[in-house]
């Protein structure tokens, strides 16, 4: 398993968990869990993914997210999982 | 399971407080290079220069995309070149050219520095040594990214107040040769007593003899984070306030750890050692003098600022430390003033003096860092200060070190400009009370006495 979370953050609008899901499911990426807040009218959601089926490196579905979230209007990070359970696990 | 909250927390750190890894610094051991043939002697440096390091830059730019997190640095450590140039260099202008080759290696490979032009002299000089002591200002004036430094004491052998001599003169001929850049030469000069082997930071970084062939250091950083954490504790007791930093140090150093794992692994280079410093840089937020100021200081320079650096260094490295398996370096709070804005104000007010960041020193580390004073400062009177330095770190066992920059043809109330991360500096003033019939005593003040503590 290669664990990847994506977060999405941005003013809220229709469709971008829509857009965001079928990105991923286009390039082979599995969702093991979503969840999501809105902060002042400010959209978040947070999704724990496995990226060990797909073909593409993991760098350009970096960047491919990235841009994916300028063509929508709000920011898209994906970050390997370790950054987060090294600071937040012993 | 990670949960949405640790996510925007730690990535809260990353966008809007400057969390960041400082430095991956790449060791690398140059005595396989010794060579009593100076041309031989540049080229294996070059080739083994650029062979170990062929693929750090990118290694640290692949981690830095996966993980979101920026490695602001990637830099170069090498074996003193006082050791390696020894057999080959016959004067002070051979042990230049091998400055110029550590620059070009740089350069190929693609680091923003590359330290280890140094020597150590914390008992005696031989005469390579002093040739290489003496070529310092011309190499930093003619290249571009390399760092040097010099050893001049140590608790175990006192300070050899020749070398200190030496290093004050070095320290105007360097600003002299550099007078059109505001003295930028002496910006990359560190003078050291106790100065560890694994430190990652430059411009004091150098790969000590005791260390492997190659070897990964990290140093992280955070000030930003620091202090947006103890903005959420503001007004409450001082063990809530040790908590809260101890917490953040520990995610701090934890991002460092995973870092320097990984580049370990992907270049197939053993770990060495995380560096738990806190290290400002120009940018706001990201300042140590501004955590002070939230401990409760108007301005950095107020009585109380000693005491609340050595809780802030202390509790730093009691977070940190178990978050790596590893920590070595320097791992204190450092205070360059060039480099954070919060001390710059400070100076400017006059609430900093150098008295006063003198006494600042005894309780962390790095020393005397990017102080810009009057280039009319006597030579005697900079190794005077240096001996001061040196002298806190000998008897409090602990790294101390002097990066103070002279600035040609400027004084006091004017501003020295380095630019990027060297920042920029209001001069401070310098007491002009003579010290020269003490500095131009031969010889080595002895090692201090190890009991009977006081």
């Amino acid at each position: 398993m290669k664990k990847c979370i994506i977060t999405v953050v941005g003013k809220d609008t229709v469709g971008i968990i829509a857009k965001v899901c079928t990105y991923l499911a286009e390039n082979k990426i599995n969702i093991l869990d979503i969840s999501q807040t809105i902060v002042q009218g400010y959209f978040n959601m947070m999704m724990i993914t496995d990226m060990a089926q797909t073909e593409k490196e993991f760098g350009d579905v970096f960047d491919e997210l990235e841009q994916l979230g300028n063509e929508i209007g709000v920011t898209i990070r994906c970050q390997r999982a370790e950054i987060f359970e090294k600071m937040h696990r012993l | 399971m990670i949960n949405i909250y640790e996510v925007t927390e730690t990535n809260q750190m990353i966008t809007q407080e400057n969390l960041d890894v400082r430095t991956i610094t790449l060791g690398i051991s140059l005595l396989d290079c010794i060579d009593s043939d100076l041309n031989k002697l540049n080229e294996k440096i070059y080739n083994k220069i650029t062979t170990v390091a062929k693929d750090l830059v990118s290694t640290g730019q692949a981690i830095e995309h996966e993980f979101g997190i920026p490695i602001v640095n990637k830099r170069i450590s090498i074996t003193p070149i006082s050791i390696i140039g020894a057999a080959a260099c016959k004067t002070s202008d051979d042990f230049v050219t091998i400055a110029e080759t550590l620059d070009r290696a740089a350069k190929t490979v693609g680091v923003n520095f590359i330290g280890g032009y140094s020597a150590l002299v914390s008992k005696g000089m031989t005469p390579a040594e002093e040739n290489m002591i003496r070529s310092i200002p011309k190499a930093l004036a003619v290249t571009e990214r390399v760092c040097s430094s010099v050893n001049v004491g140590s608790t175990k052998t006192g300070i050899n107040m020749d070398a200190v001599k030496l290093c004050g003169e070095i320290i105007k001929e360097a600003a002299e040769a550099t007078k059109e850049r505001d003295s930028l030469g002496c910006a990359k000069l560190v003078i050291f007593c106790n100065a560890p082997d694994d430190n990652p930071f430059m411009a004091g970084a150098f790969l000590g003899v005791t260390e492997a062939d190659a070897v990964i250091n990290v140093g992280v950083s955070g000030p930003g984070v620091v202090k947006h954490a103890i903005e959420q504790v503001r007004g409450k007791g001082f063990e809530e306030l040790c908590e809260t930093i101890k917490k953040t140090a520990f995610k701090i150093t934890r991002v460092g750890q995973l870092v320097a794992g990984e580049a370990s692994k992907r270049l197939g280079i053993p770990f060495g050692i995380i560096d738990l410093s806190l290290a400002p840089t120009p940018a706001i937020g990201d300042s140590i003098a501004e955590i002070l100021e939230e401990i409760g200081l108007e301005k950095v320079g107020a009585p109380g600022t000693t005491a609340a650096l050595a809780m802030l260094n202390d509790q730093v490295k009691k977070g940190g430390v178990m978050a790596s398996s590893y920590v070595g370096g320097l791992s204190g709070a450092f205070i360059p003033v060039s480099e954070d804005q919060g001390m710059i104000d400070a100076v400017t007010v006059g609430a900093l003096t150098l008295e006063k960041l003198e006494a600042m020193t005894c309780v962390c580390s790095v020393g005397l860092d990017m102080i810009a004073i009057p280039g009319k400062t006597k030579a005697t009177t900079i190794s005077g200060i240096i001996a001061d330095e040196m002298a806190i770190g000998m008897v409090n066992q602990k790294t101390t070190a002097v990066r103070l920059i002279p600035v040609i043809g400027k004084d006091v109330g004017e501003i020295a400009e380095f630019g990027g991360l060297l920042g920029y500096a209001p001069i401070i003033p310098v007491n002009e009370f003579d010290c020269s019939a003490f500095i131009n005593r031969k010889g080595r003040i002895p090692a201090p006495i190890h009991s009977f503590k006081n």
